[in-house]
């Protein structure tokens, strides 16, 4: 339990996916202009994610990796599938993607045109693919800790893009220099956080 | 960089495709593409180098597939597509690295497959690949690539410098003896927030140079 809480914990701070990895730049960048959008996206992520990594933790457990077909019988221990990550990986993104808009379409029309064009950009997120990829590469124990580790890179993505969502609106009042306006001192802030971040390095529960 | 000009395959229309985008369009620092799998591999010059290859290796051949493709492929589908056309590349591209440059793939490890969520292949085939032929698509793609590796490629230089005091490996700040008049290493350029300080700061000097970039508002 207190290993779950630990991957939790340091998913959401000391691994955060932007700050110390860089994914999902591009919506980061792109849809943190209002507070109101971002929180939005963030929930779509996490949604995203969180279906995503447990569904992948399985097929890369009892498909993909080397002997994990055993299953089926002593013949298919040696086989090895593990080259075919890439393209299960992201044909599963791309289907929960649909699923979780059909979903959301249905229960929250507002949610949904809120989110609008962003929903399918999701799928191209490098945050989702690169969670899953993480998970295989870190291989987690179990389902609980993949899950666990899932649902804090979720929260630590959200966690970015609301505050450079909050510190941009803000900085519409501020005085910029003229060619650092908009992306360029967007990612001197993010670097700026990054290293404000860095203060949880260590944590360990 | 174009330096066949004597094939007739190589119009000033065409040649245009590959510099507009190492700068006025570069795809980073100007349509703000691709940066997810970009950073984090620039500690060092080397494995910058290798993922801009390989980025520039998959997006040529992914324009040049799906342009080929281009009046086959149904409207409804085409995200499907263009993504099973990019996958299989990077797949191709991670194996070659896995078997002969083994070293390299480790330390980029999770990124090469990440080239899969890149913005900018997906955008360039969306954008132009869908609309064009198979030539111009190629050319499009290898000037995208190289306007990607090209920041990467920057970015890796100073933060190898600045960071390690070494140039690909050889430790040219310790040979100059700069070391023995106080200088010291900046470790600060080693870690990630200093990747999207340096984008930063080459932002902003692209665009005191170029007045038309500067974001309106």
């Amino acid at each position: 339990m207190e290993n779950i809480l630990n991957i939790f914990v340091r998913s959401i701070f000391v691994d955060n996916m932007v700050f110390a990895f860089f994914l999902g730049m591009c919506s980061y960048l792109a849809v943190s202009k209002t507070v109101k959008t971002s929180v939005g996206l963030g929930i779509a992520v996490i949604l995203v994610i969180l279906i995503t990594i447990p569904v992948n933790y399985l097929i890369e457990n009892y498909i993909l990796k080397k002997g994990a077909l055993v299953w089926l019988g002593e013949g298919f221990a040696d086989v090895d599938l593990s080259f075919l990550t890439f393209m299960v990986f992201i044909a599963v993104i791309a289907a929960m993607v649909q699923l979780v808009e059909m979903v959301i379409e249905k229960f929250s029309p507002s949610l949904y045109n809120s989110l609008g064009i962003f929903l399918p950009l999701i799928a191209v997120n490098c945050a989702i693919l690169g969670a899953s990829l993480f998970m295989q590469e870190r291989e987690y124990h179990s389902l609980a800790e993949a899950i666990a580790f899932g649902l804090g890179s979720g929260i630590g993505w959200m966690l970015a893009i609301v505050g450079i969502a909050a510190i941009r609106e803000k900085l519409r009042y501020s005085n910029v220099p003229d060619p650092l306006k908009g992306l360029g001192i967007t990612f001197i802030l993010t670097g700026l956080m990054a290293i404000a971040f860095m203060g949880f390095m260590g944590i360990n529960l | 960089m174009s330096n066949q000009k004597k094939e007739p395959l190589f119009s000033a229309k065409n040649v245009k495709l590959f510099t507009t985008p190492l700068s006025r369009e570069n795809p980073i620092t100007v349509q703000v593409l691709g940066i997810c799998s970009a950073l984090a591999i620039t500690v060092k010059l080397k494995p910058a180098l290798v993922m801009a290859l390989s980025v520039i290796i998959v997006i040529a051949v992914s324009n040049v597939v799906i342009a080929a493709l281009r009046k086959y492929i149904p409207d409804r589908i085409r995200i499907i597509v263009q993504l099973v056309v990019i996958a299989t590349l990077v797949i191709l591209v991670d194996q070659f690295l896995k078997a002969f440059a083994f070293d390299v793939s480790k330390e980029l490890s999770v990124f090469v497959g990440l080239i899969i969520t890149n913005c900018i292949i997906m955008g360039r085939l969306e954008a132009f690949a869908m609309a064009n032929k198979p030539w111009p698509s190629f050319i499009d793609g290898l000037g995208n690539g190289a306007g990607y590796g090209l920041i990467l490629i920057i970015v890796g230089f100073f933060r190898e410098l600045f960071g390690s005091g070494t140039v690909l490996g050889y430790p040219i700040v310790e040979k100059l003896g700069i070391f023995s008049i106080g200088y010291e290493n900046n470790g600060m350029m080693i870690l990630p927030p200093m990747a999207l300080i340096v984008v930063g700061l080459i932002i902003w000097v692209q665009r005191s140079g170029d007045k038309s970039l500067i974001e309106k508002k």
